[in-house]
């Protein structure tokens, strides 16, 4: 096969596995934010986390897609669902998605919406971007970049977690 | 290229097309008896008396959390242990103080207690 | 030719790829139980064919026409989904594990490692939809341990894994057994390998380390509410789990399908063959383990991942980081 009929054919087909996704992120997305029970929410965060990954494989940045289900997927999520476990009544009961702040949450995420529609068409995108071609020489110039150029970000984050462990053992404490 | 990575989309479907029809043939040949004993929930013969809505351990939501924040420094590792054969002593370095930090939470949870399962 | 290449060829190998898995996995089960019955001074299954080897054939016919049922208190979509995400990880990691030279299973990406990663990452999903969605004391107990459990042993398994990637100095699988090792780099590793076993055993709810299932304590654990197929896919993710780690072991610590001091390195052929003799020693090792070794008690379990592995796999790392560093 040759790079041009390539070329030709698979815009069309990456068009439809990115629908594809854009989809699946849509409807999870709404669960999430929907569905009567906790759980269902969780579970439906954790599909749209995926979906959001399966795009970050499209844009080729391998390294943050496979950060997004390690980290998001693989902890935060289970965290979630302990959290949820952990919580009285919570985990088969029914509770409503609306409360007293229902109108205020609608009116400012609209707002919201318009400013990224806004954003969406001001912004020059680029019409051809360059093929990434070595993904994997991409992270290893992460790598660089942590111990040179990001080197105090990258040990102040080391801090950020220092703290952030010690304050998980003070809200877990037997009291 | 990202086309690279669509044999991969398709195994994941594949197999997600697999588990469907694992799932539903029996459905079609298995026989079909209806009893009310049968879908109760199991309680080794006793008759459940509650839902299976209790609490449980707060331990686990510690492990959890550890886990999240340890499986972070983890992540930041990988593009690290790359470069190392190529950087060296200066990619070495800043890495030492790095683990230093990660190694002091893990002391300070082990000397509070965090680590002990037991009640 | 276009949808040839990228469609249907990627298709006809994952197809090829699960009917193998399923095959292995069939053969697995009755591995295992003749193996346990040597162990046991016993037969083990000798019934159905010739020494037993129609056994699994049995095993699905009957799978195949148990009835299904659904039990009325469980949370319905989520119970039937449950089998369904234990089993597709453990298909989909064997994408980018090489089955001969510059051959991967399914895809050529280089970034292998971090698919394997990835796909270990989410594996207890299954567990906890199952767990949560019987409504049960015993399943939900289950699946709290047991995620818990592979939670844990992920953390020094993940450090070992930087271990290997500092060493290899790259993601790529087909990479990493293409260049070959130095002799103190193949003593290193393996002196790392029993660690590593232990927390293979933990991922994939092996016993000594099944404790979701302990059946004088949890009934069994995070499947009790199942049934029929249901209860097979369960038994068919941890299975295909121990073949695909099996694999990776291989891959990672024997040379995959390579034969010892590069003999007959470009047979293409013979690649599969000799991964799969490495992945039968090992699976033989994953049976003798659970006839040899007794199960321990949960608070052993997590303290010995948490106080004894992890801070060695973090000293490993680094041992291994100054190693890199002085003589690679």
């Amino acid at each position: 096969m040759s790079l041009p009929e390539m070329s030709a054919l698979f815009p069309t087909l990456q068009e439809v596995i990115f629908v594809l996704f854009a989809l699946l992120i849509a409807v999870t997305s709404l669960i999430a934010a929907m569905a009567p029970n906790l759980f269902h929410n969780a579970l439906g965060l954790v599909a749209t986390l995926f979906g959001i990954a399966g795009i970050y494989f499209m844009l080729e940045a391998e390294f943050v897609g496979v950060s997004q289900i390690l980290v998001y997927i693989g902890a935060i999520a289970t965290l979630i669902t302990f959290a949820i476990m952990l919580t009285r009544g919570m985990m088969f009961g029914r509770t409503s998605a609306m409360n007293r702040q229902g109108l205020a949450g609608a009116i400012i995420s609209g707002l919201f919406f318009v400013v990224l529609l806004g954003i969406v068409f001001q912004v020059p995108w680029p019409n051809v971007v360059a093929d990434i071609t070595d993904g994997e020489a991409l992270i290893a110039n992460l790598g660089a970049l942590f111990v040179s150029t990001y080197l105090l970000p990258f040990e102040l984050l080391a801090l950020l977690l220092l703290v952030a462990l010690t304050g998980a053992l003070l809200l877990a404490r037997d009291r | 290229m990202a086309i690279d990575y669509l044999p991969l989309l398709i195994l994941v479907i594949t197999a997600m097309i697999f588990a469907a029809i694992a799932i539903i043939t029996p459905t079609i040949f298995g026989p079909k008896r209806d009893n009310t004993q049968k879908k109760q929930p199991y309680e080794s013969g006793m008759i459940p008396f509650h839902d299976a809505r209790r609490r449980f351990s707060v331990k686990y939501f510690l492990v959890a959390m550890l886990f999240l924040l340890f499986d972070i420094e983890v992540i930041f590792l990988y593009p690290w242990a790359v470069v190392l054969r190529d950087l060296r002593w200066l990619a070495m370095a800043p890495m030492v103080f790095f683990l230093a930090v990660l190694i002091v939470g893990l002391l300070y949870e082990w000397k509070k207690g965090a680590l002990d399962w037991g009640e | 030719m276009d949808w040839l290449n990228l469609l249907i060829i990627p298709l006809a190998r994952s197809v090829a790829l699960i009917l193998v898995l399923l095959t292995a996995f069939a053969y697995l089960t009755w591995f295992e139980r003749k193996l346990l019955g040597r162990f046991h001074v016993r037969y083990g299954p000798n019934r159905a064919g010739p020494k037993g080897l129609l056994q699994p054939v049995a095993d699905a016919v009957k799978a195949i026409f148990k009835e299904e049922f659904i039990p009325d208190h469980v949370d319905k979509p989520i119970y039937v989904l449950g089998p369904a995400l234990a089993l597709i990880p453990a298909l989909v990691i064997w994408a980018v594990i090489p089955i001969a030279k510059n051959v991967p299973a399914i895809a050529d990406v280089n970034i292998g490692f971090l698919w394997i990663l990835a796909v270990a990452g989410v594996e207890s999903y299954g567990l906890i939809l199952a767990g949560w969605s019987s409504n049960n004391n015993y399943s939900l107990l289950g699946a709290l341990r047991s995620s818990a459990q592979m939670i844990s042993y992920e953390l020094p398994m993940g450090m070992f894994l930087v271990s290997i990637l500092m060493l290899a100095g790259s993601f790529s699988l087909v990479e990493l057994l293409n260049s070959g090792r130095a002799w103190w780099e193949w003593l290193w590793l393996w002196a790392m390998f029993p660690l590593f076993f232990i927390c293979i055993l933990a991922e994939t709810n092996r016993s000594p380390f099944d404790l979701p299932e302990t059946e004088n304590e949890l009934v069994a654990g995070y499947q009790t509410e199942y049934g029929g197929i249901k209860f097979s896919l369960f038994m068919m993710a941890e299975y295909i789990n121990m073949i695909t780690t099996s694999a990776i072991m291989a891959t990672l610590f024997f040379g995959g399908w390579r034969l010892p001091f590069g003999l007959l390195q470009n047979v293409q052929i013979l690649g599969p063959f000799v991964l799969a003799f490495k992945v039968i020693l090992l699976l033989f090792l994953f049976v003798w383990v659970r006839a040899s070794v007794g199960r321990p008690r949960y608070d052993q379990l997590m303290g010995f991942t948490w106080k004894i592995l992890l801070p060695i796999s973090i000293g490993y790392m680094m041992i291994t980081s100054i190693l890199v560093v002085l003589f690679k």
